[in-house]
């Protein structure tokens, strides 16, 4: 590998995408579709919530090829650096790919010009890069992500949602992506307040997640005999926290007395709340 | 017609490397030492937005002394360098040995090919598990490599501070007294180093991914009081061992790489 050195210029700055492009080991879109052709594994449902110290962010653990499960403990819920998360839904492949660019860029930038992106600027990336990953849509390996971070200046929690042409849309109160997010989003929509605590956003969060895998075959549940329960983690002015699993734990075994109690052991059990 | 003057191969060499020695003699030194803790790099650099010193990648920093521009150009080139190698391979693949050598091959390919060659001294420093395995790569003007098991010192007056560490160092110091020893070294026995004059950093044996951490002013005179306490009881109770974590209380528990400089410095002191 050689020592990436440039000319006053034709330098590409502190953007690591940039410099992949440059030494030419950028990836390069499918020239044919190939969501038919083959079957590859996509990720579901990912959602996240505003609450009173930043932002929660969370995403099952399910991707589906087809009809078919590919795998149970796939993570989409990810650090893109100390103060912000990213989720992802969509083909997984390209997905993972986006997010470590993703992460590497901001670490990237942080080192090169010694500062940290601010959250805004940071947003603004991963909407150029969803808008990059427009040509690998099109054959069928779209990728879109939920944003979330907690913006030093402004001192509050941020969400961030994006289209497949890399549109992006700041929400006030949550966002949700993915095959199950109208029913995750719908729950959330019910039970959301100004100013939740830390334990209602998370209850609540995964609550969204037992319906959304009630009602889409895509979507896992948690998984008890398995022990794989949903990525959880939280975003404050002390940075990325991301919830234990006996923690998650505890908190289902909650979620689900309540949901025989109100069901009364009758076959509507995980509908109602 | 006129004809080119012939120099002999030899007087070329010696002016450019007298030519380099010259530049970097103007700027000042900097100390790279391993410690207990991790690797301490220690500069003598006035402005607090003009780095000598800083992370190239997860337990590999770089600190650079002579004309900032250039010595920037090549930090620049060795962030790239890293994320390129850890995002094309894997992040353990990313090591100091082989951008050492890098940062040697374009120094040594300017220096004989260039009119002028860089005024700039590199440190390429690394950190591992236990203080036998940390790496120090002090690479010259002209390409020469020189791997440093203990302490480097960079800069124009490394002689005369390189003696005074060499007086001073001791495996195993804590932060605070490694802080301490590598001041002295800098400022010498006629004036003293204050934290404002100072550029701190530290690249810690333990914790997260990301070893790399400055130390802000108020953390940097903490640290030197602490040590030099814990230095006077060294020499009273050879066995004072159980104080050296002490100085680390001092510390945040937080690493934060690029935290607010509230140090109202005077501008832009070329480095």
């Amino acid at each position: 590998m050689t020592f990436p050195t440039f000319t006053a210029g034709d330098d590409p700055g502190p953007d690591f995408a940039a410099l992949l492009r440059r030494v030419g080991r950028a990836t390069q879109p499918p020239s044919s579709p190939v969501g038919e052709s083959l079957s590859i594994p996509h990720g579901t449902t990912v959602v996240a919530v505003r609450y009173a110290d930043g932002v929660v962010m969370a995403g099952d653990r399910r991707a589906t090829s087809g009809h078919l499960i590919s795998h149970r403990s796939i993570e989409k819920v990810f650090p893109a650096d100390r103060y912000s998360g990213v989720a992802i839904a969509g083909a997984a492949g390209p997905a993972m790919e986006m997010v470590k660019l993703f992460q590497l860029q901001l670490e990237h930038y942080e080192k090169v010009e010694g500062n940290h992106l601010s959250l805004e600027g940071k947003a603004n990336q991963l909407g150029q890069m969803v808008r990059n990953n427009l040509p690998a849509a099109m054959q069928g390996l779209a990728v879109v992500p939920l944003f979330a971070g907690y913006d030093l200046r402004r001192k509050l929690g941020r969400l961030f949602q994006y289209d497949v042409t890399g549109g992006r849309y700041e929400e006030h109160d949550m966002a949700a992506s993915g095959s199950g997010s109208l029913h995750a989003g719908t729950v959330v929509k019910l039970g959301y307040r100004e100013n939740l605590d830390r334990d209602s956003a998370i209850d609540l969060l995964l609550h969204a997640l037992w319906v959304a895998a009630d009602e889409d075959s895509a979507t896992g549940g948690p998984d008890l005999l398995r022990r794989i329960f949903p990525v959880v983690a939280t975003i404050t002015e002390h940075g990325w926290d991301r919830a234990e699993d006996d923690e998650l734990a505890g908190r289902f075994e909650n979620l689900l007395g309540q949901l025989r109690t109100a069901a009364g052991g009758s076959e509507g059990a995980g509908v109602t709340s | 017609m006129s004809m080119p003057y012939y120099v002999a191969p030899e007087q070329v060499m010696k002016d450019r490397a007298d030519y380099a020695r010259k530049g970097i003699a103007r700027g000042r030194s900097l100390v790279g030492l391993v410690c207990a803790d991790g690797i301490l790099l220690c500069a003598e650099n006035p402005s607090s937005t003009l780095r000598k010193v800083s992370e190239i990648y997860d337990r590999i920093a770089f600190a650079g002394v002579g004309r900032y521009n250039e010595f920037d150009q090549l930090r620049i080139a060795g962030v790239r360098a890293a994320d390129l190698k850890g995002f094309s391979y894997s992040r353990e693949d990313v090591d100091a040995r082989s951008l050492a050598q890098q940062y040697a091959q374009i120094l040594g390919q300017i220096f004989t090919h260039e009119m002028k060659p860089m005024e700039v001294e590199v440190l390429v420093a690394e950190v591992a598990g236990a203080a036998h395995d940390d790496q120090l790569f002090h690479v010259l003007y002209d390409g020469t490599v020189m791997d440093d098991d203990f302490f480097t010192v960079l800069g124009g007056d490394a002689e005369a501070i390189t003696e005074r560490m060499k007086a001073s160092y001791a495996e195993g110091l804590g932060l605070g007294p490694a802080l301490v020893a590598a001041t002295a070294a800098l400022s010498g026995p006629d004036r003293a180093l204050a934290a404002a004059d100072l550029e701190v950093a530290v690249l810690d044996r333990v914790g997260g991914r990301r070893a790399f951490r400055r130390l802000a002013d108020d953390e940097v005179t903490g640290l030197l009081a602490a040590g030099r306490d814990d230095g006077d009881t060294d020499v009273a109770v050879p066995a004072a061992d159980a104080e050296a974590p002490a100085t680390t209380d001092d510390l945040p528990g937080e690493p934060s790489t690029a935290e607010p400089q509230t140090d109202p410095d005077e501008g832009a002191a070329p480095a």
